[in-house]
């Protein structure tokens, strides 16, 4: 079989924790093979990082060029086709990072490719068997994958178990070498940190969090009554910030906050896998949303069928009651 | 600046619970509404804000079929210029064959910037980075927001972790594929449908892309999707199946004892 390598993604000399997913989605792909890290970078960081990885990859690739002090993904692409034998099959986390790297990479690999891999559902010399999800993860597919020209894949973060460490002790390979000097048509200026909200959803107990369902930007009076009688604070999916009806500090998700409540309640939130990623902490999880088959009830502790709308104000008259009569 | 838009018809999941069929092979397609991908709409809305800046004309293309003449409707309804369908009966292959034709479609053209939604609902947010590698052009995803410098290149914010914008400069031509919630979509109303509706839709095949059938047709297709399928998880939710009244008293309850009320 292909020799299976591992992009890694770091920052500050640390790296991603998809890096020891990604050491677990290897050796599903292939339980015999002896996955291969590649690091691109500059500086002591980069050294850090491939220090890092040590027990979890036999082999770890180092690109040092100082042209990749900011990981570039064109840049990156350029450097990896250089490397990489051919017929590779090359694993990379399915973030910011890797959905701009790997489609144009399996182009100039001329090998196949396949984003937001959840699971590896069975390989054979030629073949490849992936399990997606598509629809916001209402459903999944099984994706088959032809790897006899080698293969790109996404893996979905979190979706593999991380695997700390085995008893391989990886050597670092400087690659450096065979990259040479590096253009590109993209060049980074700068990072613009996300604006501090007027609510901070970070610091509550408990998040009313609110989704697509919420339908109407008055509505989110309602979630706010609810929030203001609880002691919460209101919270929300994309689809509520795409809609400009709550601003982008509140949304809950990979490309928004990470929040670690005691208790987190789904209004109309479907559940997709991007906003599940920024419940952290393992909180109690109460859906409320009128579709039965909302991938929320999948994750939820507890689940009601129920238009949010209706339900919400008369929860809301009911935690004001219990108050007053205190 | 000519803009050409690479967008697709999806089922709408705002509108549909997606589920499977009787034989469990694939989606439940009867009855399903369909509507343009939602990211690719934000990618219309942009080009069309780019041209009211600084002139030019905005392409709308897609591959597919007859039924996906519709959403070429809506969004010159919303004002692009020109709608375009590319179709042909040879076409079956998976992302990198639908880059391949869009490849050759751009080629007809002369284009300045190309944009796509940054995924669709059943994709996998691959063609525009596969068209871009194909086109020797630079690439960007997750775009959030578009200035134009001057004729020769944009400056763009990327979106990534924790809401940070990544910002760069991006030299044209280029393809970029664009986040949701880069703008606010212009509401497009009957009435807006119903004006274009005539506009005879110009349609691109094999031939005159001069395309090799062999190479986006199914036999070239390395990705293939096999099933649909509900995979068992946990045991998930307690589902509540009280009146109202009793589950909003178990609601209070369950936060009181796992969060504490204030």
């Amino acid at each position: 079989m292909a020799r299976i390598f591992a992009y890694i993604v770091h920052k500050g000399g640390v790296v991603d924790d998809s890096a020891f997913e990604l050491a677990t989605a290897a050796r599903k792909t292939d339980p015999t093979a002896s996955p291969t890290a590649i690091l691109a970078g500059w500086g002591t960081g980069l050294d850090a990082a491939c220090s890092a990885l040590g027990a979890s990859y036999p082999e770890i690739w180092k690109i040092a060029n100082e042209a990749l002090a900011y990981p570039n993904a064109e840049l990156i692409r350029k450097a990896l086709v250089k490397i990489l034998p051919s017929n590779s099959i090359v694993l990379i986390a399915h973030e910011h990072f890797g959905i701009d790297l790997a489609p144009g990479l399996s182009i100039k690999l001329n090998s196949a490719f396949v984003s937001d891999v959840v699971d590896i559902a069975g390989v054979d010399s030629a073949s490849l068997k992936a399990v997606r999800q598509e629809f916001g993860g209402q459903v999944s597919a099984h994706v088959q994958c032809d790897i006899s020209s080698g293969a790109v894949i996404t893996t979905r973060p979190g979706a593999f178990k991380a695997l700390q460490s085995t008893s391989v002790s990886g050597t670092v390979v400087d690659k450096s070498a065979d990259v040479g000097a590096l253009t590109a048509g993209r060049r980074y200026l700068e990072t613009v940190e996300a604006e501090a909200g007027d609510v901070d959803i970070t610091k509550h107990n408990i998040l009313v969090s609110i989704g697509r369902g919420i339908q109407e930007k008055d509505n989110v009076a309602i979630a706010q009554e609810l929030a203001d009688a609880l002691g919460a604070a209101v919270s929300c999916s994309r689809p509520v910030v795409d809609a400009k009806w709550m601003e982008k500090s509140r949304q809950v998700g990979s490309s928004g906050k990470t929040v670690k409540p005691k208790v987190y309640i789904a209004c109309g939130i479907s559940g997709a896998c991007q906003h599940l990623a920024g419940i952290k902490g393992n909180p109690f999880l109460i859906a409320i949303n009128k579709n039965p088959k909302a991938p929320i009830f999948q994750v939820a502790d507890v689940g009601i069928v129920d238009d949010l709308l209706e339900f919400l104000p008369e929860l809301t008259n009911k935690v004001r009651e219990l108050r007053s009569a205190a | 600046m000519e803009i050409l838009v690479c967008a697709r018809r999806v089922p709408d999941t705002s509108e549909n619970e997606i589920q499977l069929n009787s034989a469990g092979d694939d989606i439940e397609r009867e009855d399903l509404v369909y509507s343009i991908n939602e990211a690719d709409n934000y990618a219309v809305e942009e080009a069309l804000q780019i041209v009211a800046r600084v002139g030019g004309n905005v392409t709308v293309a897609t591959v597919g079929g007859e039924d996906d003449e519709e959403i070429l409707r809506r969004e010159m309804a919303m004002g692009a210029n020109h709608g375009v369908l590319i179709t042909d009966d040879a076409f079956g292959s998976d992302g990198r064959g639908i880059a391949t034709i869009l490849k050759a479609f751009v080629q007809k053209g002369s284009y300045d910037l190309i944009l796509t939604g940054v995924q669709a609902e059943d994709g996998g947010a691959q063609v525009g980075g596969m068209l871009a590698a194909l086109l020797d052009y630079p690439f960007a995803s997750l775009v959030n927001s578009i200035e134009v410098l001057d004729g020769k290149k944009l400056k763009i914010s990327r979106e990534i972790e924790g809401g940070n914008k990544e910002i760069s400069e991006i030299d044209l031509p280029c393809v970029l594929s664009i986040q949701t919630g880069i703008n606010e979509p212009r509401y497009v109303g009957m009435k807006g449908i119903r004006q274009v509706a005539s506009i005879p839709i110009p349609t691109f095949g094999v031939s005159n892309l001069g395309l090799d059938p062999s190479a986006v047709g199914e036999a070239a297709a390395k990705v293939k999707k096999l099933d649909y399928f509900v995979p068992a998880l946990g045991k998930g939710a307690e589902i509540l199946h009280g009146s109202r009244e009793e589950n909003i008293d178990k609601v209070l309850e369950l936060v009181a004892a796992k969060g504490g009320l204030k």
